[in-house]
């Protein structure tokens, strides 16, 4: 099944406010350093990066390591500028690629 | 001393301490989910819907609902509708007596069948990602709902089975299920604080497992926990011990898809 995200932006700010954004994507975040009931080793499989960009300025952007947990919960805080876009892109591992937005009004 | 030895001091300790066993049920009105049990921000997790990672699983569960399966070629939808409307209050009864079975169905069950009579698709495996997320996404339409447990006559039998079982000792530690969750509930074992064990929210996203997981995992868990040799998934005796455990909680609150520590 594809990937699942889950995004908590308020819908309104007034300009200057701070604002805090919540991101929740699914993801196994398999370490690379376990192993089967075989023995065999189970190959890494982790998102690398998050970014998030406020009508295309990156505003936030993280690294991530094995060390995170299954379905990584990324929140943060920024000013509301301007009425637009927030997109966020998470990439890892196998090509991962995942994409979502979510519309500000600034007034 | 290494954690595993710790743990068994502890078990040992509270064994002890618990002996000779009340074997009193919980009073109605005393009885609490381990949510309240929680921290602040793991209780924070559970309430937004944008930060509980179980609602990842129920996103997956809405479009299973809708999409065509099996020989049928028809959807869950196909014939419930809405599972708003159709699937609420639904898992706050069940499991529920089955016909064809001539015993009580747990939730997973009722779907496997509907999927092999209805959709003639293939079952999902137990704790399959499928599973999970079709179960919590139905669960989830009884959230804030008592759990009403059907007042079916046939059933008594498997409330019995299941008490029994609660109260019976097993496994190397020799202990019942009773002696830690109706006798010494508050109190704690090594960090964490032994919860009543009603199934409120089930299938929980337990931060531990870093996965969803459904009340036979839990039930699981508790019988390595004692040392005692866990039956396969599905297994009657699970079942029996889930009717018990729903009627043991009936009136309480569901919460799916609930979070825990």
């Amino acid at each position: 099944m594809a990937a699942r995200t889950l995004i908590n932006v308020p819908q309104k700010a007034r300009r200057g406010e701070v604002i805090q954004i919540k991101t929740l994507i699914s993801h196994i975040m398999e370490t690379g350093f376990r192993h089967d009931n075989v023995g065999r080793p189970i190959p890494r499989d982790i998102i690398t990066s998050f970014v998030c960009t406020y009508n295309g300025e990156t505003i936030f952007e993280a690294a991530l390591y094995q060390a995170i947990a299954a379905n990584p919960f990324i929140t943060f805080h920024t000013v509301a500028t301007e009425s637009g876009t927030l997109a966020f892109k998470w990439t890892g591992d196998n090509g991962f690629v995942q994409e979502a937005s979510a519309k500000i009004t600034v007034g | 001393m290494r954690p595993r030895a710790r743990l068994a001091v502890a078990i040992a300790a509270l064994a002890a301490a618990a002996l000779p066993s009340s074997g009193a049920e919980i009073p109605l009105n005393e009885r609490r989910s381990a949510y309240e049990d929680m921290s602040r921000d793991n209780k924070s997790m559970q309430d937004d819907d944008t930060s509980n990672p179980g609602m990842l699983a129920v996103l997956d569960g809405e479009a299973l609902w809708s999409a065509p399966a099996g020989a049928s070629g028809k959807s869950c939808a196909d014939c419930h509708g809405d599972a708003k409307a159709s699937m609420k209050g639904v898992a706050a009864r069940y499991p529920a007596f089955n016909d064809n079975a001539n015993r009580p169905v747990n939730l997973e069950q009722r779907i496997n069948l509907s999927q092999e009579q209805d959709q003639k698709a293939p079952t999902f495996a137990y704790e399959s990602k499928e599973m999970l997320a079709l179960t919590a996404y139905v669960a989830m339409q009884s959230r804030g709902e008592p759990i009403a447990p059907p007042a079916d006559p046939r059933l008594q039998l498997f409330i019995e089975k299941g008490r029994a079982a609660f109260n019976q000792r097993q496994g190397q530690l020799n202990l019942s299920c009773a002696q830690c969750h109706d006798d010494n509930w508050g109190k704690h074992l090594a960090g964490n604080t032994v919860p009543q064990a009603h199934p409120t929210g089930y299938p929980i996203y337990r931060l531990e497992w870093q996965s969803l997981g459904s009340l036979q995992r839990r039930l699981r868990n508790c019988m390595i926990g004692l040392r005692a040799e866990p039956y396969a998934y599905g297994a009657p005796e699970y079942v029996d011990m889930e009717v018990y455990l729903m009627w043991r909680a009936r009136g309480m609150t569901l919460e799916t898809p609930a979070v825990r520590p």
